[in-house]
C-alpha cells in the first residue's frame, strides 16, 4: 500500500473523497479502478481531472457525483456522506445538489431549450427561481433560442443549453464528464468560457473530467490520475504545461 | 441469405416474442375453428346415421287447414297396411307437440322452444327402439310418462313420482314410468322430452289414432328405393316418403347449416386476431429493421442487392410465421378440445367422437400463420432494402422519414372521406340498402382512419397530455410527448385497441339505443300490466284464456289471436282481440271511428292498410276466411299501427268459429293495483301454474325483445377481450422497443434527479397515452357507425332516438388504460432497473 499525495486547503470544501476505492470483479480478474484516492474539491474551483485512458479518471467523477457505487472510502457531498445512501437518497442528492453535463445526449429531444434547462427543478417540484434562471440565460447568450427543440441547434449551442440546466438549479457542485469531447474546438472553447465565467462571476463549483489539455487549462488546477491514484496536481494551468506534464506520464508508463 | 435470416431470428428471440404470440393466436382460432366444426360434423353426421341406422323409409304428413279437417295425419289404418308390406319388419308412427315439466320450484327445465311430447311406440317385444330405459319401462297407460334423463335429473324426479306435465292444455299430472337416453334433437338441442302413450299423445297433439309421421323398417337387404314407392301408394297423397339414408343425409347437412353461424363468429374472432396482428408484426419488423440500419447497409456495401435484403427479411417473417402457425395449429387443437367442453358447460348436448384432424385445417393454419406474417413484414422489408450502403459508416441513427407520411395522409384522407360519405348516404337512405352503404363505408372509414392514425396522434395525444401532465408532474409530461415521437409506431400500437373498440362500441350504442326504443315501445303501447304467452312460442289454450278472465283481482284482459284474412284476392294477418278489453290493454290510437264498434262485429283496420286499399269507416268488404268460408265484415274504426297487433283487429269470437285450433299469441291483461307479485302469483295459479305459460311484465317485455342484441352485444364483447389481448401484446413490443432505443436518455434522466419510480411510472404512463389514444379513435369511430346503423332502423322503430351509454364507454376506456398498465410492467421495470452509466455511454 502506497501513500498518494493529499491535497488540501484551508477554504470550504464541496465535495470530498477519502481513501476512495473501487475493484472491479474478484479473484484472477479483479482490476482497482480507484486505489485509495483522497482528494477536496473546494467551492468556487473550477478543477479538472485528467489522465490517460484506463487511469480511472472518469471512475472517480462518478463516484464522487453518486452515479457509482463504490468498494470502500468515504465520498462527501458537502455534509452529506455518500456511502450509506440507499439509490433513492442519492437520486434526490444528484437532483438537488449536483449538476451535469455531458458529452452527448445531455437534452431530452422532445422538450424546448427552456424546458430542458428547467427539468431539474419540474422533477424536484419545485418553481424555478426566475431571475437567476434569466441570468443563467443570458449569460450562455440563449435568450434567442429557447423555444427550439435541441434538434434545432447546432452542438455547441445543445451543450450550451445543458451548462444552463447544470447552472439554472443552483447546484452546490457541477461535474462535466468530457463535455467538449463532441465539439469542434471553437464551440468547445465557448463552453469552457462559460464553465470558468460561472466559476468567476457566480462562484459555482465545477469538476470537469478531460483529456484534452486545451481544456484543462481553463480550470484553476487539474489533477492527475494514473492506474487509480492521483500521482500529480497542477495549479493555474496552462495547456503547453498540462501537455508537457501528460507526455511525462506517457513516457514513465512505456519505461516502466 | 437463408442462414442470415436464421441467426437473425435467434439473436431477436424476445422481441419477435410478441409476433409469434399474436400470429399464434390468430392461427389457433382458425385451426381450432375448423378443427371443431370438423369433429363436430363428423359426430353429428355419425349420430345421425346411427339414429337412422335401421330406418329403411320415412313417412312425414304436414296436411293443408283444408285437408286436415278430414285427414289430420296417418291412420291407423294407414299403419296397418304398411305393416303388412313385402320386407317390413316394423313401423314406428308418432307423433309430437309441445311438452314441459317444471324443477322443483316450478320452472320450467330446459329452453322453452325445445321441450318436446311424444308418443310411446312399441315394436313386438314391448320396445321402443328410439329410446333406450336405464330405469322403469315405457308408458302404457294413460296416466304414464316417461322422462329423458336429464329433465328427470334436474327436475329430481324418480320412477313412480308424479310429475306435472304443461302441454298447451292445462297442466296434469302423471305418474313416471321410466327414464330413458335417446338421441333425440330436442334433448341434444337442450331441450326435454315426455313421452305419453301413444293414445294420451294423440289426444295431446291431433286426433285419436292419427299420427304426424312414421319410420319404416325393414329385412336387410330389402331395396328401400323400391320400398319407398310402395309406401306412397298406401298414405295420403299429401304425404311425403323418404329413405332413412337419404332422410340422414339431409339431417347432417341442416346440423352442419346450423353450425355455419358458430363457425362464422369464431372465423371472425381469428380474423380480428389476424388483422390487428398484422400492425403488431409490421411494427415489429420495422424497429427490428431500423435498429439493424448498420448491419443492413454493411451488407448493401458489401454487395447484397437490394432484392436480397429484402429477401432475407422476408424469410425472417416467414420463419417466425412457421413456428408461430405450428403452435398455433397445436393450441388450435387445444381450443377445439375445450370448445366442445364448454358447449357441453352450457347444455348444448354434442355427441361424442373422436377428433378429426383433417388435412384442411392444418394446411389453413400454416398458410394463413406465413402468409399473414410475410405481408405484414413486406414493408418493412421493402424499407431495409432502401437503406443506402453508406448508412453503415455514418453513426447518425436512420430516423423515420416524416416525407412518406404526406402520400399516407392523403391516402388514409381519400379512403376516410369516401367511407364516411357512404355512411352518410346509408344512414339517409335506410333499410337493408342503406345497411349495405354503411358497411361497405365502414370498412372503408376503418381502413382510412388506421392509414391516417399516425396523424391523429399528435392532435389527440395533445388534449389528453394536459391532464396527465396535471396529474403526474415530469413523468406524465415527458410520456405525453414521448408517445407522439414516433407516430407511425404509436399508430400501429393504438390501432389494435382501436379496431376492437370501434367494433364493440358500436354495437353499445345500437344496442343502448335499441333498447330504450324498445322500452319506449314497451311503456307506450301496452296499458296492460302483464303479457302471457308459451314459453315454446306456440299457442296459448282458450282455457288459459277462460282462467284469465276469472282470475280475481283482473280488470281488463285480452288475447291477440294470430287470424289471417282474405280481403281483395290477398291475405291480410288480423288480431283477433276481446272488443272492450284490447282498448284498456294496448294503446291504439284511432283515426277514426271507433274501437267499441268491434263489439257489433265490425273490424278496425290499421291508417295504412285502410290508405293502401281504399278503405274508410263504414265500408263493408267481402272477406274470406281461413276455412274458406266467405263473409261480409264492416270497417268500424281506422287507428295507427301497432307493434303488438296485426292491421286488422276483429272480434275474437268471430274468428274462433273458423280457426280450429285457436292461436292465441299473447293474452294481455291489467290487474288492481298494478304489476306486483302478489298479482303475478295470482294469475300463474289461476292458470294452474302452468310452467310453460310465461307472464311478463314490461321489464320482461323488454328484455325478451332485447335479447339477440344482448347476444351478439355478448359476442363482440368476446371480440373486445382478443383484441385487448393482442393490444397488450402490441403494447409490450412498442414500449419495449422504445425503452430500448431511449436508454441514453432514461440514462440521463436518472443522473440529474429522476428517481426509479418516475423513470417506471413515466414509461407505464407512455403505454397508456397510447392505449388510451386508441380507444378514444375506436369509441369516437364506433359511436358514428353506431349512429349510422341507428339511422336506417329510425323507421321501423318508433320512438327512436340516439342514446351513448356512457357507463359502458367510460368502461372502455378504464379497460383501455388498464392494458397500458398491464403491458407496461415489463418495460417499465427493465427501464428502471437500467445501469446509468452504461447507458449514459451507449452509442
Amino acid at each position: 500500500m502506497t501513500t498518494t499525495p493529499t491535497v488540501s486547503r484551508a477554504t470550504a470544501v464541496a465535495a470530498r473523497a477519502a481513501e476512495l476505492t473501487k475493484v472491479y470483479g474478484h479473484g484472477e480478474t479483479q482490476v482497482v479502478a480507484l486505489d485509495h484516492v483522497t482528494v477536496d474539491f473546494r467551492q468556487g474551483e473550477f478543477t479538472a481531472i485528467m489522465g490517460p485512458s484506463g487511469s480511472g479518471k472518469s471512475t472517480l467523477m462518478h463516484c464522487v457525483a453518486g452515479l457509482d457505487s463504490f468498494s470502500s472510502g468515504s465520498v462527501r457531498i458537502g455534509e452529506t456522506e455518500l456511502s450509506t445512501l440507499k439509490d433513492k437518497q442519492l437520486t434526490q442528492l444528484r437532483r438537488d445538489k449536483i449538476g451535469f453535463i455531458f458529452q452527448a445526449f445531455n437534452l431530452l429531444p422532445t422538450l424546448t431549450a427552456l424546458e430542458n434547462i428547467t427539468l431539474p427543478m419540474d422533477i424536484a417540484g419545485r418553481k424555478a427561481d426566475q431571475q437567476w434562471v434569466q441570468q443563467v440565460i443570458d449569460m450562455l447568450g440563449l435568450s434567442g433560442r429557447l423555444k427550439h427543440r435541441p434538434a434545432e441547434l447546432s452542438g455547441g449551442q445543445q451543450q450550451r443549453v445543458a451548462v444552463a440546466r447544470a447552472l439554472a438549479s443552483r447546484p452546490e457542485i457541477i461535474f462535466g464528464d468530457e463535455p467538449t469531447g463532441n465539439l469542434d474546438s471553437r464551440s468547445g472553447a465557448e463552453v469552457l468560457g462559460f464553465l470558468r465565467n460561472s466559476v468567476r462571476e457566480l462562484g459555482q463549483t465545477v469538476v470537469m473530467v478531460t483529456h484534452d489539455a486545451v481544456a484543462a487549462s481553463y480550470a484553476d488546477r487539474v489533477i492527475f490520475l494514473a492506474d487509480g491514484r492521483i500521482v500529480d496536481e497542477m495549479l493555474r494551468p496552462t495547456a503547453d504545461g498540462v501537455l508537457d506534464r501528460m507526455k511525462a506520464f506517457d513516457a514513465k508508463g512505456r519505461t516502466s | 441469405m437463408f442462414r442470415t435470416a436464421l441467426r437473425n431470428v435467434l439473436a431477436h428471440k424476445a422481441r419477435l416474442l410478441m409476433t409469434v404470440l399474436a400470429v399464434m393466436l390468430g392461427v389457433a382460432f382458425v385451426s381450432g375453428t375448423l378443427v371443431f366444426t370438423d369433429t363436430l360434423s363428423q359426430a353429428f353426421r355419425n349420430q345421425s346415421a346411427k339414429s337412422y341406422d335401421d330406418v329403411a323409409v320415412a313417412v312425414e304428413m304436414y296436411p293443408n287447414p283444408e285437408e286436415a279437417r278430414k285427414t289430420p295425419g296417418l291412420s291407423q289404418k294407414v299403419v296397418d297396411e304398411l305393416a303388412k308390406l313385402d320386407g317390413v319388419t316394423s313401423v314406428a308412427p308418432r307423433v309430437d307437440g309441445f311438452a314441459g315439466v317444471p324443477d322443483r320450484n316450478g320452472r320450467l327445465i330446459g329452453l322453452g322452444w325445445a321441450n318436446k311430447g311424444a308418443n310411446f311406440t312399441p315394436g313386438k317385444d314391448g320396445k321402443d327402439r328410439a329410446y333406450a330405459f336405464t330405469a322403469g319401462s315405457g308408458p302404457v297407460e294413460d296416466t304414464q310418462i316417461a322422462l329423458d334423463r336429464d329433465t328427470a335429473d334436474k327436475g329430481g324426479y324418480r320412477v313412480g313420482d308424479t310429475v306435472r306435465v304443461a302441454t298447451n292444455g292445462p297442466v296434469k299430472e302423471y305418474t313416471l314410468s321410466g327414464v330413458f337416453t335417446t338421441e333425440d334433437g330436442a334433448v341434444n338441442a337442450g331441450g326435454s322430452l315426455v313421452v305419453f302413450d301413444t293414445a294420451v299423445a294423440q289426444k295431446l297433439y291431433l286426433k285419436p289414432s292419427y299420427f304426424q309421421n312414421l319410420t319404416v323398417s325393414a329385412t336387410p337387404g330389402t331395396d328401400a328405393d323400391r320400398l319407398v314407392d310402395e309406401v306412397l301408394k298406401v298414405v295420403p297423397k299429401t304425404a311425403t316418403a323418404r329413405t332413412g339414408t337419404a332422410l340422414a343425409d339431409q339431417q347432417a347437412k341442416d346440423i352442419e347449416a346450423g353450425m355455419g353461424t358458430l363457425n362464422q363468429i369464431l372465423l371472425g374472432f381469428a380474423g380480428i386476431a389476424l388483422f390487428v396482428g398484422i400492425f403488431l408484426i409490421s411494427n415489429t419488423f420495422t424497429m427490428l429493421v431500423a435498429q439493424r440500419t448498420k448491419e443492413l447497409a454493411l451488407m448493401r456495401a458489401v454487395g447484397a442487392s437490394r432484392r436480397q435484403i429484402t429477401r432475407s427479411v422476408l424469410a425472417e417473417a416467414g420463419l417466425v410465421g412457421l413456428v408461430a402457425s405450428a403452435v398455433g395449429y397445436v393450441l388450435g387443437i387445444g381450443l377445439a378440445v375445450g370448445l366442445r367442453s364448454a358447449m357441453s358447460a352450457f347444455e348444448m348436448k354434442v355427441p361424442d367422437g373422436d377428433l378429426v384432424l383433417g388435412t384442411t385445417p392444418a394446411v389453413a393454419a400454416l398458410a394463413v400463420g406465413v402468409l399473414i406474417t410475410m405481408l405484414a413484414a413486406w414493408l418493412p422489408g421493402r424499407r431495409a432494402a432502401k437503406i443506402p450502403p453508406v448508412a453503415a459508416m455514418s453513426s447518425v441513427h436512420a430516423t423515420a422519414s416524416t416525407k412518406s407520411l404526406v402520400v399516407r395522409n392523403s391516402l388514409g384522407a381519400a379512403l376516410t372521406a369516401i367511407g364516411v360519405v357512404l355512411i352518410f348516404l346509408g344512414a339517409g337512405q335506410g333499410g337493408d340498402e342503406g345497411r349495405m352503404f354503411i358497411a361497405g363505408g365502414a370498412f372503408l372509414t376503418l381502413i382510412g382512419v388506421i392509414v391516417l392514425i399516425p396523424m391523429l396522434s399528435r392532435p389527440v395525444i395533445a388534449v389528453i397530455r394536459p391532464f396527465f401532465v396535471k396529474a403526474f408532474g415530469v413523468s406524465g409530461k415527458l410520456a405525453g410527448l414521448n408517445a407522439v415521437r414516433n407516430p407511425r409506431r404509436t399508430g400501429a400500437t393504438a390501432s389494435a385497441l382501436a379496431i376492437g373498440l370501434t367494433l364493440v362500441t358500436g354495437l353499445s350504442v345500437l344496442g343502448a339505443t335499441v333498447g330504450t326504443a324498445l322500452d319506449k315501445v314497451t311503456t307506450d303501447q301496452i296499458k296492460a300490466d302483464y303479457m302471457v304467452s308459451m314459453a315454446s312460442g306456440g299457442s296459448l289454450s282458450p282455457e288459459a284464456l277462460a282462467a284469465l278472465e276469472k282470475a280475481p283481482g283482473v280488470t281488463a284482459v285480452s288475447p291477440q289471436q294470430a287470424a289471417a284474412l282474405e280481403i281483395g284476392g290477398d291475405y291480410v294477418s288480423a288480431s283477433g282481440v276481446t272488443p272492450g278489453a284490447v282498448e284498456k290493454v294496448l294503446k291504439l290510437t284511432v283515426v277514426n271511428g271507433s274501437l267499441s264498434s268491434l263489439g257489433e262485429g265490425r273490424i278496425a283496420v290499421e291508417e295504412k292498410v285502410a290508405a293502401k286499399r281504399g278503405l274508410k269507416v263504414g265500408d263493408t268488404v267481402p272477406v274470406e276466411y281461413l276455412d274458406k268460408q266467405k263473409g261480409k265484415l264492416t270497417v268500424g274504426a281506422v287507428y295507427e299501427g301497432s307493434e303488438f297487433v296485426s292491421p286488422v283487429l276483429i272480434d275474437r269470437k268471430l274468428i274462433d268459429a273458423h280457426e280450429d285450433p285457436a292461436e292465441i299469441r299473447e293474452i294481455f291483461v291489467s290487474t288492481e293495483g298494478g304489476a306486483s307479485a302478489a298479482n303475478e302469483r295470482a294469475l300463474s295459479k289461476a292458470m294452474g301454474d302452468n310452467p310453460a305459460i310465461t307472464v311478463m311484465d314490461h321489464k320482461d317485455i323488454r328484455d325478451s325483445f332485447g335479447g339477440p342484441i344482448n347476444m351478439m352485444l355478448n359476442i363482440m364483447y368476446g371480440l373486445l377481450g382478443m383484441a385487448l389481448i393482442i393490444a397488450i401484446l402490441g403494447v409490450v413490443n412498442t414500449l419495449a422497443m422504445s425503452v430500448f432505443e431511449r436508454q441514453q436518455e432514461i440514462g440521463m434522466l436518472r443522473a440529474i434527479g429522476l428517481d426509479r419510480r418516475r423513470v417506471k411510472r413515466m414509461v407505464r404512463l407512455e403505454a397508456v397515452v397510447i392505449s388510451v389514444f386508441g380507444a378514444v379513435v375506436g369509441i369516437g369511430l364506433g359511436s358514428f357507425l353506431g349512429w349510422a346503423i341507428g339511422e336506417t332502423f329510425k323507421n321501423s322503430l318508433p320512438g327512436y332516438a340516439l342514446v351513448l351509454p356512457w357507463d359502458r364507454i367510460g368502461l372502455f376506456l378504464l379497460l383501455a388504460a388498464l392494458v397500458g398498465v398491464l403491458a407496461s410492467l415489463w418495460p417499465a421495470r427493465s427501464a428502471a432497473k437500467l445501469n446509468m452509466l452504461s447507458a449514459i455511454k451507449a452509442e
